[in-house]
């Protein structure tokens, strides 16, 4: 069936994988007409996905550096796009996104522009000049640029800071999803979870991880957008509904002023005994707040988002997989195209979801109707029962007002096809989705840190004549032991899943964003400037957290830069230390400055030799 | 001026010009997010229809159009990397 080699036959393998998958939605449709129950249904989507991707990680597995490390520099331009995206598009983004915007309305869409518009740095400034120069891993560059180990060194414990913040993020989403549709506690699911991922990685590495990515977008994007095409489709809001919800936009705006928009008071929250974690709508949809502070927050939150997007190695990293510098470049296009599929989507679903639950027209509406009948309607029942939804009546006239209706933001795409009456089957796909989310993210995240540890610190720092056995020996081991560790934090349940994430991109940029963009754009930046630059960058943006951390120190923000924006502090720090520092020691040797003109130039070798 | 430095021009100017795009619809455009939103496009506020779709649209073109101009720098000076995808 598929003759000659695996890579010219790549649209064909994963076409008839879609198509599979697509049989295998249809098979549960029938088999759920059929009387087959929501449970296991639930059960065979995540079991019958996640094995396939373990399928994929052992076809891949290898024993080559090469191939280990960055895939063997040969995966095209549009997989590495659909790779990317999935590596990139974590739990956050696909459970938490629309309801962060369901919640949050326009303030919250910065996270939109934020996580899209980093691409630009990451193409102009970046990823081709990253890929000439033939790393491994992101400290590799910056150990090789600025010589020695203390530089490369600073760079992987930034790398790791950042990346571990953010992947138990993901395994925490990766538990919550796997414990609903198995029906296991959180903690088990936690580590399901885990070993799930660490079936795609453990064998083939980057191979691995870059062909069970592109199986894993696949299946979250048509997760995603199948529930939206449908409700939109269904109840007559339009047949495209990305061009085609303006008046759905604007009913919202109308409801919201005939139920008023109101935030309840703390007091009045902890009185009625409202699970932590649980929000009420009290933001306008689409209306912009008032003020040039609310516009620098909107723009702030958007910056930090982009220049992390810029600095985050398990994104920096998939570039190095390309087969020439010219395919770097236009695979971040790519990536981005298949990221905008999905977030463009974001602000679609929400709405959708908000007008069902908020117009009282429609049948599935619940704003202004009696408690007691509420309280009966079964996805109603089943989400109180798990404390991710409940009412609290305020004024006590037993009429569900909207600022009394309280809900977990992630439970917005995992409900909506309940609420909106969807069959069952779209339930257990969009489950699957957001599995497929957060493990393709956790999968990258843990082999970043695994890869920067055993080939940053063991192999050029400790035991620089490990044979290569030896070496993917340790690359392995460490990917264990670092899953596991984040593993055990994510069942800790410390931090919920959008603070620790929006942290991640605060850290990578404090320590990383100039010590990368200026070790390629600025000749005269030195060892001695990138060091102190990521160790003050770093150093200062944690300091500022802390401080201003409401659970931590808890100071009053400066100038609307709180904890969500940290990086702003760390990152211009980081700039200004770097080349006052760098200016002040002597410039770099010759050598130095040759490799910079020749990273410069897209064509020829790349600078560190195929086996370094 | 060598070849190097002449490449190197073009694609500095290049980086730039992306720079300015990038920054008047990541920025800009929310500047103004107040009085923008009394105008309608497509039925939508303009503010939310920038934030939902209009700037992500807009990151994706730029992307495709400045790939394909540094390509084109690349060619210019000869340091194409050869047919491949």
């Amino acid at each position: 069936m598929f003759k000659g080699k695996f890579i010219d036959n790549l649209p064909k393998i994963y076409g008839t994988y879609t198509g599979g998958f697509l049989v295998f939605i249809i098979l549960m449709a029938i088999a759920e007409q059929a009387g087959m129950g929501a449970k296991t249904i639930g059960i065979m989507f995540v079991a019958f996905t996640v094995s396939i991707y373990a399928f994929i990680g052992w076809l891949s597995r290898t024993v080559e550096v090469d191939a280990y490390y960055v895939a063997g520099r040969s995966v095209p331009t549009v997989f590495n796009g659909m790779a990317t995206a999935a590596d990139w598009m974590s739990g956050a983004s696909f459970v938490a996104m629309a309801g962060g915007i369901y919640f949050g309305g326009y303030t919250y869409m910065a996270f939109l522009v934020g996580w899209t518009g980093g691409y630009i740095l990451v193409s102009s400034l970046l990823a081709p000049y990253l890929r000439k120069f033939g790393c491994y891993t992101v400290p590799d560059f910056i150990g090789t640029r600025y010589g020695g180990n203390l530089s490369r060194f600073c760079a992987v414990v930034v790398l790791t800071l950042a990346s571990f913040t953010y992947v138990t993020a993901q395994i925490n989403a990766t538990g919550t999803i796997a414990a609903r549709a198995l029906g296991i506690p959180f903690e088990a699911g936690v580590w399901v979870g885990l070993f799930s991922i660490l079936l795609c990685s453990m064998l083939g590495g980057m191979r691995a991880v870059t062909w069970t990515q592109v199986a894993q977008y696949i299946v979250l994007i048509t997760a995603y957008l199948l529930p939206i095409f449908w409700i939109s489709n269904r109840g007559g809001y339009g047949f495209f509904p990305h061009l085609m919800l303006g008046e759905e936009v604007a009913r919202l705006a109308e409801l919201e002023a005939q139920f008023g928009l109101v935030k309840n008071a703390a007091a009045d929250i902890a009185a009625a005994g409202v699970p932590g974690g649980l929000k009420s709508i009290s933001l306008p949809h689409s209306g912009v707040p008032v003020g040039p502070m609310a516009a620098w927050k909107f723009i702030s939150l958007a910056l930090c988002m982009m220049v992390g997007t810029a600095s985050l190695p398990h994104i920096l990293m998939r570039y190095f997989t390309t087969p020439s510098v010219k395919a770097a470049r236009k695979s971040v296009a790519w990536s981005l195209f298949f990221i905008f599929l999905l977030y463009s989507s974001a602000p679609m679903l929400a709405t959708l979801s908000k007008l069902q639950l908020m117009d009282p027209n429609l049948a599935t509406g619940i704003i202004g109707k009696p408690i007691a009948e509420v309280m009966s309607i079964d996805w109603v029942t089943a989400w109180t029962a798990q404390k991710q939804a409940f009412i609290a009546d305020f004024n006590g006239d037993g009429i569900l007002q909207l600022n009394e209706w309280f809900m977990r933001g992630d439970v917005v795409v995992l409900s909506t096809p309940e609420v909106a009456g969807l069959p069952y089957v779209i339930t257990g796909l969009v489950a699957a989705g957001g599995m497929a989310a957060a493990m393709s993210t956790a999968d990258g995240l843990v082999l970043a840190i695994a890869n920067a540890l055993s080939h940053d610190i063991y192999f050029k720092m400790i035991d620089p004549k490990a044979d290569v056995r030896k070496r993917l020996i340790v690359a392995r081991s460490l990917l264990v032991v670092i899953g596991g560790f984040a593993a055990y934090i994510a069942s800790m349940r410390i931090t919920s899943i959008l603070g620790a994430v929006a942290w991640a991109f605060d850290f990578a940029m404090s320590g990383l964003f100039f010590p990368l963009i200026l070790g390629v754009w600025w000749k005269r930046a030195t060892r001695q400037g990138a060091v102190a630059g990521m160790i003050a960058g770093l150093g200062s943006g944690l300091a500022y957290l802390i401080y201003v951390y409401p659970k931590f120190m808890g100071n009053p923000a400066w100038l609307g830069i709180d904890h969500l924006r940290f990086g702003i502090i760390g990152a211009s720090v980081c700039l200004v230390v770097m080349v006052v520092v760098s200016l002040m020691t002597p410039e770099p040797d010759e050598a130095t400055q040759k490799m910079v003109d020749e990273l410069r130039v897209p064509s020829g070798k790349t600078i560190l030799g195929k086996q370094h | 001026m060598s070849n190097r430095k002449k490449h190197w021009e073009k694609t500095k100017g290049q980086m730039i010009i992306t720079m300015l795009l990038w920054f008047f619809f990541g920025y800009v455009v929310f500047m103004f997010g107040e009085s923008l939103n009394s105008v309608s496009f497509l039925g939508y506020p303009l503010a939310y229809y920038m934030s939902a779709q209009g700037s992500l649209i807009a990151f994706v073109v730029i992307l495709f159009w400045s790939a394909n101009k540094q390509e084109k720098i690349d060619e210019e000076f000869g340091f194409d990397t050869g047919e491949d995808d």
